[in-house]
């Protein structure tokens, strides 16, 4: 059972590693806070876009084509877009895949269950109050955090001065 | 009478203190009383609550769905600390331009579906949420009245687990209120949530 489970997670993780452009067709994992933290503290030389967003929140879906757009802006080795949402546990099959596969999101797509929020929000960034959308830029030498909408223009701007850094 | 020393030093700490206001409070900051529009149609102010120990006063609104999913829970705390002195005070800063389901009306028809029992109130010109600093909903402030003032005592989450409140194991604003009925000040008097951004009028 775990053999099989581990040689699956090996595949999938494989194929996301080779084609990381592809769309989600509901491949849309549910994450804890632990196994989600190293996403945002990783150390090589791609920068990382880590939105916080849900299907619910009206801004932040408002701006998910700007981050789509990233995908192809940039080389995908020099950036990485991930869409963190954090719809309700219970919406995830009804409202989270349907809406991934309806907007054919190429970006990866993580689905963080952490209801005790007060316990990780300092995680991602102490200035964060905890609304969405919130964003995370970084790579292993700058970190920069900004809560509420972002930009295409002010995030081509920011992407920029980290991957020439 | 105070001389020229004195005096900039009274402007430059009130200058101090309103840079403070602009950021919103923190916890021992003395808040404002306000006079805001209620789904009944009357006009509510804190004071008008002379017998009240304090407030739990929470920036919520119809259409986020943190703020619904704490629905129930905001009922059960006032049916349970209004009569201690505690009344819920839900105060709606969304801009109805932004979100429309926040509007006045369709705060009225929320209201009378779920029988809201505490005041819920329009900050029509997004004036108080951003005087108390209020960034998400929901949003809690429970305020102490402590001589002739409203002390802010707690800010933050209602409890830890906005999906299923058989699951929270911490209850921040019912463990804050007791802290206080009991004469002590909370021990945990700042939390963090997910919510969702306040709408402001573009």
């Amino acid at each position: 059972m775990r053999i099989s489970f581990l040689i699956f997670w090996f595949f999938t993780g494989m194929t996301v590693l080779v084609t990381p452009l592809k769309e989600n067709f509901g491949q849309v994992p549910t994450y804890s806070f632990e196994q989600f933290e190293p996403l945002i503290n990783k150390k090589n030389d791609t920068t990382y876009v880590i939105n916080f967003w849900a299907t619910w929140c009206a801004p932040c879906v408002k701006e998910l084509p700007d981050f789509e757009r990233l995908n192809t802006k940039f080389d995908h080795k020099k950036l990485k877009v991930i869409l963190v949402s954090l719809d309700f546990k219970r919406n995830k099959e009804s409202k989270l895949l349907p809406f991934v596969e309806k907007n054919k999101l190429r970006s990866q797509i993580i689905h963080l269950y952490a209801p005790d929020a007060n316990a990780w929000i300092d995680r991602v960034n102490p200035e964060w109050s905890g609304s969405i959308p919130a964003t995370l830029i970084y790579n292993h030498n700058q970190r920069i955090f900004h809560e509420g909408s972002y930009t295409f223009d002010e995030m081509v701007t920011i992407i920029d001065k980290l991957i020439t850094n | 009478m105070m001389n020229m020393k004195q005096m900039i030093f009274f402007i430059a700490l009130f200058g101090v203190a309103l840079i403070g206001n602009a950021q919103g409070y923190k916890v021992g900051d003395k808040a404002i009383d306000f006079q805001l529009l209620n789904v009944d149609g009357t006009m509510v102010s804190l004071a008008d609550f002379s017998e009240a120990k304090g407030f739990i006063v929470m920036f919520t609104c119809n259409a986020c769905p943190y703020s619904v999913a704490y629905e129930d829970r905001k009922i059960e705390l006032d049916n349970k600390y209004a009569q201690l002195g505690y009344p819920v005070i839900a105060i709606n800063p969304n801009d109805s331009t932004v979100q429309p389901k926040d509007s006045y009306s369709e705060m009225i028809i929320r209201a009378k579906e779920k029988l809201f029992p505490y005041p819920y109130l329009l900050d029509a010109d997004q004036t108080i949420f951003k005087a108390y600093g209020a960034t998400r909903t929901p949003h809690v402030f429970i305020l102490n009245k402590e001589g002739e003032d409203l002390i802010v005592r707690y800010i933050g989450a209602i409890d830890n687990n906005h999906e299923d409140a058989t699951q929270a194991s911490e209850k921040y604003v019912e463990d804050a209120i007791e802290a206080l009925l009991a004469g002590r000040l909370p021990k945990v008097d700042f939390t963090k949530a997910i919510g969702c951004t306040i709408k402001v009028k573009k």
